[in-house]
């Protein structure tokens, strides 16, 4: 168990600058979820807690201690790779009792073959592992394997437990399960652990709290209830949530904030910027009605045309076109209960109150909500 | 081998002939010149060493065995022997380690590419594309006892007093020819062992790193094992070379001083060429061909568990 | 994959770095080892038969084209890099388009006895060639190519053929087998199937097995010498193993003549080193 705390931690190739100086704490026995697009970094900070990296500068503390420039094993910490990254040529055995076999530094233990031995069978009959002994990983099936890079990363009882895009390999079902798997885990062994992943899914399910990166900068912390309902700024509110949010640019004037054909108050806070750099107003799809034109016209709610129809369990997504003077624009709304839309109906689309998130157009920051 | 419907026309024939048909016409020229000009010529030599045939003495009569009975009973078919393996056991454990090394520094220095690295690469493949006579006199220049440049830098370093006449030198003149051996095969054997290397994922070295391995038993519980199909590849065919070593050592030293060099392909050519003993020097081919697959097959008995491995 | 695991390697901590130096001085030893005795060659073919019998001096203070001249202008050596240049250009012929026929046979259509034609392929490239010598030889008498350089050539090319059918095999195996159906289903026999789809694409594996060959024959010795009997037909490297030396050997001319004779090859491996090592290494990567 640990506390993992970052301290400016940066890391720079050439000209390039992979992560900027970032600085973050990791509970102990926390559940922690990086998340973010391809790209954004996490891979590389996961290598620079494993040890596998070092940092262009900048602090990683353990508990306090600084191990920065700590070898990989020195640091107690356990990776599990993406590619699972098991010894092709050791049958599965071999693979988890590997860390217990191999000499080192400062945490060397005598162990003799029968202590070595009960490891393995513990770790095996925790995962489920104990027919499977005896193969090789090109016998094993995806979910095996994955078992398996798990039980190797478990059996030295680590103090941190990272994971590196764990699910990306497997098939939907298997990928539903195991994320099951992982909490029951983490929910017994209590290892504090950082799990990296691109799909929002998991980090929503997954996390006690969770970071979304984007481009080597962290954008927002938090558990993931409190950054789904206030994003920091344009770029989280986008990236959690399925459908994405909705986000249209919208001028400030004399009646109010106009986006598209919707009129919303203007806040009494309103800052001076935005007013005249203008505002992004993001609406998630859930707080989007789509209903059928004609039946009442309420307050705020405008005249739209079918264009896409996403069905989702007991709702459906429906892309809607806007009728605007200006220029069209489409959202993304949920349909009404008892409305099978259909491509081309003319429908009203209205926006749940105060569900509409405000951001400051230049800067991408969240400042408010209507 | 030839197709079944013979008795069609052959534009009608060229409509129906069946792929299995094309394959063995396809196939057929590369079969006749294999059979005409390699495998007929083994089968002759094979009948040959069952003769004694000496044709200035218009000797041709079949004798059996007797060829591989004398064989047995000859001391120089045994020196020879004992050389062949000599030169073929040190050259080839040599070029294996020695290779290996370099391969692994390569692989090293290649990982990032780089414009040195390049050239390190390129120049590798030097000393393999040298003809192995142009090599042999590289190195009988570089042996020369009075103008050569290896005696010059040992004399100058203080190894030696005075020149060494290396090649005229009975007990030096073997290990001559395998320094000029390894000079050529090693940086071969890299290049193969380094493909190997590469194709190691590196994230097993990041996961034995994370699991606490140290360099060496990275190298031996990872490396070694993963590249064992391939050192295994090269043992085979670089013994099979090594046992059958002629242009190095015939332009060398031509088996001399007396048969201090004489390898059994050298003793051979003698035979068949010099006192044009046919049937004995085919005799003595066979052996070599017989020593040269023991070998071999050996090699792949020790180590097949490891081909078996081949992820 | 994982974009960092390349960039990774870059950075490094002060461990790493006095590592990097020490490789850096063994792979200069290394370096010296391949270059320093062709170098020497180089030094030597170009130093005044003066400087070749003294030493020091190790470089010469002034250089001299004599032993080249002697070489290109007065030996036999330019009538052997002709010769070698026929007889590998001819190995290289027959080899590949024998070869590739063969090869296509094994990779795409149901022939029996694959195995066997594998084999014994195979065991043609172990037995030693110092015994087929003498049978060769009265193989071609019979067909009345004593001392040509066509004999030569075609026993270059069977001896290489192990070689190119092994390449060229696994290299058609790795071409996607619905170009080959879709070119019979539009109508075309195998050949022209092969003529027309296959080996288009398998240029590059065609360019690695010629340039093997090429290279084999080229600094092929033992045949060479046994089936060539006079300057006619002579090949390069048989020229430098017979070098004319009355008295004494003249280092310098055998230098230059050496360097010249590599000159060739060692250029194409040197253009060409990547697809060669590939080429050697594919399969037996592979497995």
């Amino acid at each position: 168990m640990a506390e993992v705390c970052l301290k400016g931690l940066e890391k720079r190739i050439g000209h390039t600058t992979i992560l900027h100086p970032l600085d973050l704490t990791v509970r102990d026995g926390e559940f922690f979820v990086l998340v973010g697009p391809s790209g954004c970094g996490k891979s590389t900070l996961l290598h620079l807690l494993a040890g596998l990296d070092r940092p262009t500068s900048g602090r990683i503390l353990f508990d306090g201690a600084d191990v920065t420039e700590l070898e990989p094993r020195e640091r107690d910490a356990a990776l599990v790779f993406q590619t699972y990254a098991l010894y092709p040529h050791m049958t599965v055995r071999d693979n988890l009792s590997f860390p217990l076999r191999v000499a080192s530094g400062a945490q060397r233990v005598d162990r003799k073959g029968k202590d070595i031995e009960n490891e393995v069978q513990r770790v095996a009959g925790f995962l489920g592992l104990k027919s499977l002994l005896d193969r090789r990983p090109r016998e094993l099936s995806g979910g095996q394997r994955q078992r398996v890079a798990l039980g190797r990363a478990l059996i030295r009882k680590p103090r941190l437990f990272l994971l590196d895009e764990p699910l990306s390999n497997l098939d939907a079902q298997l990928r539903s399960s195991m994320r099951t798997e992982l909490r029951q885990l983490h929910e017994e062994l209590k290892i504090t652990t950082i799990y990296v992943t691109h799909d929002q899914t998991e980090a929503m399910t997954l996390g006690d709290r969770l970071a979304t990166l984007d481009q080597g900068r962290i954008h927002q912390v938090g558990r993931p209830h409190d950054v789904y309902a206030a994003p920091a700024n344009v770029f989280v509110a986008g990236f959690l949530g399925y459908p994405p949010m909705n986000l249209l640019q919208a001028r400030v004037g004399s009646e109010g904030i106009a986006a598209g054909p919707f009129q919303f108050t203007v806040p009494s806070d309103l800052p001076e910027s935005v007013r005249q750099q203008g505002v992004t107003v993001g609406v998630r799809p859930e707080d989007v009605m789509v209903g059928i034109s004609a039946d009442r016209h309420e307050d705020g709610a405008v005249s739209g045309v079918v264009r896409l129809v996403e069905p989702a369990g007991p709702t459906c997504w429906v892309t809607c076109d806007l009728l605007d003077r200006l220029a069209r624009v489409t959202v993304v709304g949920a349909s009404a209960s008892g409305y099978s839309p259909k491509i081309g109906d003319a429908v009203t689309v209205s926006v749940r109150r105060p569900a509409v998130h405000l951001f400051d157009s230049s800067t991408g920051q969240r400042f408010g909500s209507v | 081998m030839v197709p079944r419907r013979t008795s069609m026309t052959g534009a009608a024939m060229r409509r129906t002939l069946s792929e299995k048909s094309w394959g063995y016409v396809l196939a057929a020229p590369a079969f006749i010149l294999v059979g005409c000009l390699a495998l007929a010529p083994i089968a002759a030599a094979l009948w040959l060493s069952l003769r004694h045939r000496l044709p200035i003495l218009a000797v041709d009569e079949f004798v059996g065995a007797a060829n591989y009975l004398d064989l047995l009973s000859d001391d120089r078919f045994w020196a020879a022997c004992r050389t062949t393996l000599y030169f073929t056991v040190l050259s080839v454990t040599i070029e294996l380690v020695l290779g290996l090394g370099l391969a692994l520094l390569l692989h090293g220095l290649t990982r990032r590419p780089s414009p040195s690295a390049r050239i390190a690469q390129v120049v590798t493949i030097l000393p393999w594309a040298v003809p192995t006579v142009v090599s042999a006199q590289i190195w009988l220049w570089l042996y020369q006892p009075d103008y050569g440049l290896l005696n010059y830098l040992l004399r100058q370093a203080g190894v030696v007093a005075a020149s060494v006449d290396w090649l005229a030198d009975p007990d030096w003149a073997i290990h001559a020819a395998i320094a000029m051996d390894v000079w050529k095969t090693t940086p071969f054997a890299a290049l193969l062992l380094l493909a190997g290397l590469k194709a190691v994922p590196e994230d097993l070295y990041d996961a034995a790193r994370i699991d606490g391995a140290g360099w060496w038993e990275r190298f031996r519980m990872i490396t070694l094992p993963l590249l064992m199909p391939i050192i295994l590849i090269t043992l085979v065919f670089r013994t099979m070379d090594a046992v059958r070593v002629f242009d190095a050592v015939y332009v060398l030293t031509g088996g001399g001083p007396g048969n201090a060099t004489e390898t059994l392909s050298i003793y051979a050519y003698k035979t068949l060429f010099q006192s044009l003993q046919f049937g004995y020097g085919s005799a003595l081919a066979t052996a070599m061909f017989v020593i040269a697959a023991a070998l071999s097959t050996m090699y792949l008995l020790l180590l097949r568990r490891h081909l078996r491995e081949v992820p | 994959m994982i974009r960092p695991t390349e960039e990774r390697r870059e950075a490094g901590s002060y461990s790493d770095f006095r590592a990097t130096g020490l490789r850096w001085v063994l792979l200069a030893v290394v370096m010296l080892f391949c270059i320093g005795p062709l170098f020497w060659q180089a030094v030597t073919s170009v130093k005044p038969d003066a400087d070749l019998v003294r030493l020091p001096p190790i470089l010469p203070a002034e250089i001299t084209a004599t032993h080249y001249e002697r070489v290109l202008l007065g030996s036999p050596l330019v009538q052997a890099l002709a010769n070698s240049v026929v007889v590998a250009a001819g190995a290289t012929v027959v080899s590949i388009v024998v070869g590739s026929f063969c090869a296509f046979a094994l990779a795409r259509l149901p022939i029996a006895g694959k195995s066997i034609i594998l084999g014994l392929i195979l065991v043609t490239s172990m037995f030693p060639p110092i015994a087929v010598i003498s049978p060769l030889y009265l193989v071609m008498r019979e067909l009345g190519l004593r001392d040509t350089l066509m004999a030569l050539s075609l026993t270059h090319a069977v001896y290489a053929l192990p070689l190119a059918v092994w390449l060229l095999t696994s290299f058609i195996r790795q071409l996607p087998s619905e170009l080959y159906y879709a070119a019979r289903v539009d109508g075309c026999t195998p050949l022209r199937a092969l003529l027309t789809v296959i080996l288009p694409l398998a240029r590059p594996g065609l360019a690695v097995a010629a340039l093997l060959v090429f290279i084999f024959s080229w600094n092929e010795f033992m045949f060479a010498l046994t089936l060539t009997a006079s300057d006619a037909t002579r090949t390069a490297p048989v020229a430098v193993a017979l070098f004319p030396g009355l008295y004494e050997i003249p280092w310098g001319d055998l230098a230059a003549a050496s360097l010249v004779v590599t000159l060739p090859v060692a250029g194409l491996a040197l253009v060409f080193h990547r697809h060669i090592v590939a080429g050697l290494t594919a399969g037996s990567v592979k497995g």
